[in-house]
């Protein structure tokens, strides 16, 4: 099939950038949308110019490291993670947009990639359960009932992609937080540390200039794991009990 | 060491022994070493620091463990977060010896099924310890809040895996990896937030570096180039961890990460450190066949759909472009089922991919063709269908259903998937010692980067085991006896011998910016999978391996007169990335056809076409070859120095595998 591409350029973090225009004949609509832009990159090599730069590691939807907003929409036009994305979902002769993540807290290091640093630094002011190594008790010796265990593996399923911002207007990490707040606050580990823990990721949130949540839902539409709106009320629920107003 | 060059190709240096598992009865060697190692008094250990490069399971789980304990730790990732590493992708399973399910499980027998389904060519002494620890891990990931299966009384799932009679598998859906490395890397934020870890996200490791203060060489560090602003850093320490992943991708086409690579223990292993049989590679038999030239990768698809789904090929070559379902019964071949009726479509990761690649070559492959052969085998599910229904089917195996239908736009629901093997694991590594160190002092490898705990062949399920046990339990023990002689003294970054690791790194990279050829990274990266996989791949022969390694010579020539890489070395430039990675597979590319042609038996993941039974299955030769090839740098354009490490098996009874 035959594409034209509008891609954003910016050479560095300083540049102010700018989008592109490219045209690829002979795409196969077997190939990803990855190895779209790779078919794209050895042309570009071949004409001397350098490769637009992308983030992607597994390309098999799992490691959370590709992400690019296609024609204004996360990741594209289909639930899924850019990597999974195929071909086949577009028409021959169709004009497709590529731009980086876009939001305060993501800053553009090149081309299509971000510095989504600000995720790591949410989940290190308290996003775990403190369980140094070898004095865990028997891994039987606290039940969990299943349906809170599946609610917390349907939260841990967030891959920290960071699309949930990118689609946000007020590019909220609301939903990637939420997450992991309701992966350890269903089981009876995660208990002990339940109202630390959403103060202190609340507190980093806001402090690397992630905006608040409107309830507008754009997060849980482009988020490619299906992590729904109600993960982010069960974290108001717990900044109440705490006692803080939220 | 050998004058005369053996094969023409490699010289044989004194054998090597693994002299730190204490003698005794198997059962109690891991804590007679524990006891015996040193310790470090907790005030001491502010004072030592460790650099550990890789955060994928065996790294992020020892750098949580050693930034708990109180030491100075680094931790390195190419990667944005340590949350990436490859380790997210494993989607079945990790064993433990933990019989919560009462059917006979023991240490002993995960231990006796390992060492048996490796080969025989792993240590017993580090697989028993594997076996012993096992049950830790998974006390230790509940209590970190990994979401593995539950029943509904609340406790935890199992089921088998990959040729095993026990359920001894743990698992989180079709996400085990992912929820796991989630565990750990949640454990080492926690210490990032304490400050006892300092993470370099995005760093690359480009050199070792060794320090010879008088007392012998040891590691003290590394090179790092930092990714976006193209910086090169040095890093100093007491010691250096490797856990770096596996090799995989020498291969260009294969199920790892993109980015995984060989770099940190290639530069490794060309300042002195062993890599123990390099030739031993894990094929999957299930995964999504090459479509098209296009590709950049290949999935797996879970080996657990062999417990439902049956695999056949048409019985007539003519019958191979027909639609499947309009194919009778009677004129199809269920050649596992056929040739190995005691464990059918589960026979073990080796014997299912080579004899699919069998009924290829035969011409009874299926799909379309790609560089004029047809690879693919049909894995069915249209019995499991009839028999547990459409629905049980879909809430069992769901979401790989999907995954298959997203990437090749066919609905396996109606259409019988199409399946090949492809490359999945490397069991080489660097050469290791009980205590998981390398031949340099103060360096020290874990997880899938040492060749250590899995012999010829990897079960499933069992390479997550090691990269915990590995990251959590053994090394934080181990690495303790070596730091207790530290700290090894202050350090600049102008000693001679930091200077030349600096500046080594420097003209590497000025030598590939400056070459201005004309052909792309990843050509010569295809190229060499191309080689690898035809000549070292799931068959090799004397012939084939030969003329393996003259081609790779020819192609690293040409990679260093005529490669072209664009931009500029200072800031974010991925072509660069890949180039420093390409360069390193084109020389272990060659080690490992020298140490696959230098094994002259099958074994495993290595089948050796001259070493066969007269039926066709792989041919062990223990009288001969019942050792660890520990291959010793020989210098640039030197032969390399070949070290065996004989394997003893005093509590296990060496035999030939049989599956029929
Ligand atoms: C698709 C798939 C499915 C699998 N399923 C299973 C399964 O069900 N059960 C099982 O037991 N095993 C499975 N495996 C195998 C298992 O996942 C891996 O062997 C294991 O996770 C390796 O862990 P590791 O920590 O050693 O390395 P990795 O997770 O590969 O981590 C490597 C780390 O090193 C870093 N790194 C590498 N080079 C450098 C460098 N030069 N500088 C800086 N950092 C560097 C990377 O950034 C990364 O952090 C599977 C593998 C694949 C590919
Ligand atoms: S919540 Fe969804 S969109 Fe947001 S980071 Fe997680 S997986 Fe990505
Ligand atoms: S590359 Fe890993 S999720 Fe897309």
């Amino acid at each position: 099939m035959r594409i034209s591409l509008k891609i954003w350029r910016q050479a560095n973090p300083r540049d102010k950038g700018r989008m592109v225009d490219y045209k690829l004949d002979e795409v196969s609509e077997d190939s990803s949308f990855l190895e779209m832009l790779d078919l794209l990159n050895e042309h570009l090599h071949e004409q001397g110019e350098e490769p637009v730069a992308f983030d992607s590691d597994c390309r098999e939807g799992i490691c959370g490291q590709c992400g690019v907003v296609i024609n204004g929409e996360a990741h594209g036009p289909e639930r899924t993670t850019t990597c999974q994305l195929h071909m086949r979902s577009f028409r021959d002769g169709d004009e497709i947009i590529i731009e980086p993540w876009r939001a305060d807290a993501f800053p553009v290091i090149k081309d299509l990639c971000v510095d989504r640093g600000a995720l790591d630094r949410i989940v290190a002011a308290g996003g775990y359960i403190s369980a140094n190594t070898g004095s865990a008790p028997d891994a039987h010796a606290t039940p969990v009932p299943k349906e809170n265990a599946d609610r917390a593996f349907m939260a841990a399923e967030c891959i920290g992609c960071g699309a949930c911002v990118a689609a946000c207007p007020n590019a909220s990490g609301m939903l990637f937080m939420g997450a992991k707040i309701t992966h350890l606050g269903e089981l009876p580990q995660g208990q002990p540390e339940r109202d630390a823990r959403v103060l202190k990721m609340t507190e980093q949130h806001d402090l690397e200039g992630f905006g608040g949540c409107t309830n507008l839902g754009e997060c849980t539409r482009a988020c490619p794991k299906g992590i729904p709106l109600n993960v982010i009320s069960q974290m108001n629920r717990d900044l109440l009990r705490t006692g803080f107003s939220v | 060491m050998t004058d005369t060059l053996i094969a023409g190709l490699y010289r044989e240096g004194e054998p090597i022994a693994d002299t730190k598992a204490p003698a005794g009865d198997i059962a109690a060697k891991w804590s007679t070493r524990q006891f015996e190692a040193a310790l470090v008094n907790p005030a001491n250990r502010r004072k030592l620091s460790v650099i550990i490069v890789g955060t994928g399971l065996a790294g992020a789980a020892a750098a949580a463990t050693m930034g708990e304990a109180g030491y100075r730790v680094k931790a390195f990732c190419y990667q944005d977060s340590p949350r990436r590493a490859h380790s997210i992708a494993a989607q079945g399973g990790i064993n433990a010896a933990k019989n919560y399910k009462g059917d006979g499980d023991s240490v002993h027998r995960l231990f006796y099924d390992t060492v048996k389904g490796g080969d025989y060519r792993s240590r017993e002494t580090n697989v028993y310890r594997l076996a012993e620890v096992s049950a830790d891990i998974i006390d230790q990931c509940v209590a970190q809040g990994v979401p593995f299966a539950r029943e509904y009384g609340g406790l935890l799932d199992n089921r088998s895996f990959g040729g095993v009679q026990v359920s001894r598998t743990f698992y989180a859906r079709g996400q085990t990896g992912q929820q796991l490395l989630i565990g750990a890397y949640q454990a080492l934020e926690r210490q990032i937030g304490a400050g006892s870890v300092e993470m370099f996200a995005r760093h690359e490791m480009m050199e070792l570096i060794v320090v010879d203060d008088g007392s012998g060489p040891r590691a003290r560090g590394i090179v790092a180039r930092d990714l976006i602003t193209g910086e090169i850093e040095t890093h100093l320490a007491d010691a250096v961890v490797l856990a770096s992943g596996g090799y995989g991708n020498v291969f260009f086409l294969s199920t790892n990460a993109m980015g995984s690579n060989t770099t940190a223990i290639w530069r490794a292993h060309r300042k002195g450190a062993y890599f123990g049989n390099p030739c031993y590679t894990q094929i999957h038999p299930t995964c999504i066949p090459q479509s098209g030239d296009h590709q950049s990768k290949l999935t797996l698809m879970s080996e657990s759909l062999r417990n439902d789904g049956r695999i056949w090929v048409p019985k007539n070559a003519a019958d191979c472009d027909k639609d499947p379902r309009e194919i009778p019964e009677e004129a199809r071949d269920y050649y596992l089922e056929r040739i190995y009726p005691g464990f059918g479509n589960l026979v073990p990761r080796d014997i299912a991919s080579r004899q699919a690649k069998n009924m290829c070559d035969e011409g009874r492959g299926v799909g379309p063709e790609v560089d004029g052969s047809r690879r693919g085998v049909y894995l069915d599910f249209a019995d499991a269908i009839g028999r547990l229904g459409e629905d049980a089917v879909r809430s069992k195996y769901g979401n790989l259903f999907d995954m298959y239908e997203r990437i090749t736009g066919e609905n396996p629901y109606q259409v019988p998937m199409r399946i090949y093997p492809a490359v999945h694991y490397t069991m080489g590594g660097l050469w290791v010692d009980y205590d998981l160190q390398s031949t340099i002092p103060g360096l020290f490898v874990t997880g899938e980067a040492n060749f250590s705990d899995h012999g010829a062949n990897r079960l499933g399920a069992s390479a997550l085991m090691q990269g915990l046990a590995d990251g959590y339990f053994v090394l934080p023990n181990t690495i303790r006896d070596y730091l207790s002689k530290g700290p090894f003294g202050p350090l600049g970054e102008d000693h001679p011998q930091v200077r030349e690791a600096q500046d080594s790194v420097r003209s590497r990279i000025h030598r590939i910016m400056s070459m201005n050829g004309t052909r792309s990274v990843d050509s010569y990266h295809k190229a060499l999978g191309k080689i690898m996989w035809e000549k070292c791949g799931m068959e090799r022969t004397d012939e084939g391996l030969r003329e393996a390694v003259e081609q790779i010579r020819a192609l690293r020539a040409d990679f260093w007169t005529n490669v072209r890489v664009l931009g500029t070395a200072e800031g974010l430039n991925q072509s660069l990335e890949k180039a420093g990675r390409v360069a390193d597979f084109l020389e272990l590319g060659e080690l490992m056809c020298i140490d696959a042609l230098h094994r002259r038996e099958s074994c495993g993941g290595h089948f050796r076409a001259e070493s066969q039974t007269e039926d066709g299955e792989a041919l062990r030769h223990d009288d001969e070859f019942a050792y660890v090839a520990a291959w010793e740098w020989g210098g640039d354009g030197e032969a390399p120095v070949l070290h065996k490490e004989d394997l003893v098996y005093e509590f296990i009874e060496l035999k030939q595998r049989s599956y029929k």
